[in-house]
């Protein structure tokens, strides 16, 4: 083995038998996947800035409350739930399964609190500012169309995300998976994250009526 | 190769830099909530929003998803690309400015 690793080390990374990242192919999987569905949210939120640049009276429905202060939250929520994930990776690598298993249903609490705080949301302006997906009273119905595509796909990663996050956590706790592959959700639900720091600005905060 | 593993993993950050990252990203949260409630003007609030939110991406994509401590290969093969076709979607945003011009009066 270490006759191998010297010989490897000497010649080039790229002259195959090693990984040219020194990473594992399930954390490289999990980064095509991540570039990938960023390039989907990417078009996505390029539909949202296109559709209200070519429609003047777009629609400010966000009241500071409860609509701000809500989303305000669930960003808390889910900035926590990664500072819990990095802190669950972190406890896997050090072998303690028990901590890391704290962690992640830690995670996966604020991840419940964000779906269920964006639920709440979705209530509120449906049913007070009668914002549908098909229409609306300021007569933009691309509105409704985008906020709900954009926001119902992000809150279905989360989703599933939860789902990911409690098949890893069973397993760490009976002793099964290696540090490696929580690391590997972990990058998954970071990017959840990652994706609503770009929603939360553009889509809420850009037309939000104080 | 456990040594290995370990070897890769004990160049990673500890506990105070996560919850550094962590209150940084809440302080630039906390700032774009301000100013939306301040009602900024249209552009200088998207401008800033934006540059706000890339900074927050940069920092959670470095250290909580721990691209900083990987090998540039793996930056290099994966980012470039990604900022080329995002950058590529913006050919449209002439199209969106001019739909509204283009409607005819009613």
């Amino acid at each position: 083995m270490s006759t191998h690793v010297t010989t490897a080390a000497a010649g080039s990374l790229w002259e195959g038998g090693r990984s040219p990242y020194l990473t594992n192919s399930k954390k490289f999987g999990m980064w095509l996947f991540i570039i990938s569905d960023a390039l989907t949210f990417s078009a996505m939120l390029f539909v949202y800035t296109y559709s209200r640049v070519s429609n003047p009276n777009w629609p400010t429905p966000f009241h500071f409350s409860p609509s701000i202060v809500f989303s305000s939250v669930m960003t808390f929520a889910l900035l926590t739930s990664s500072l819990t994930m990095v802190m669950a990776v972190h406890a896997m690598n050090r072998g303690n399964r028990a901590a890391a298993a704290r962690w992640l249903i830690a995670t996966m609490a604020a991840g419940a609190t964000f779906v269920g705080l964006h639920l709440t949301e979705w209530m509120n302006l449906i049913h007070h500012e009668h914002i549908t997906a098909l229409g609306n009273e300021w007569g933009v119905p691309l509105f409704g169309g985008t906020f709900f595509a954009i926001t119902g796909l992000h809150m279905t990663h989360v989703v599933i995300g939860l789902i990911y996050l409690g098949i890893v956590c069973q397993a760490v706790m009976r002793g099964k998976f290696k540090a490696e592959d929580v690391e590997v959700a972990g990058l998954y639900w970071h990017f959840v994250d990652l994706v609503w720091m770009f929603v939360f600005p553009l889509v809420y905060l850009m037309s939000a009526k104080i | 190769m456990s040594t290995h593993v370990e070897e890769i993993h004990s160049h990673g950050p500890g506990i105070p830099t996560f919850a550094k990252v962590w209150v940084a990203l809440l302080v630039l949260t906390g700032i774009e909530v301000f100013l939306a409630y301040m009602q900024t003007p249209m552009m200088i609030m998207l401008t800033v929003l934006l540059g706000l939110s890339v900074i927050k991406a940069a920092l959670i994509i470095a250290y909580f998803m721990h691209l900083k401590f990987e090998r540039l290969s793996l930056f290099l093969t994966l980012f470039p690309m990604l900022i080329f076709c995002i950058v590529l979607m913006l050919i449209f945003l002439g199209d969106a400015y001019r739909i509204p011009m283009m409607r005819p009066p009613v």
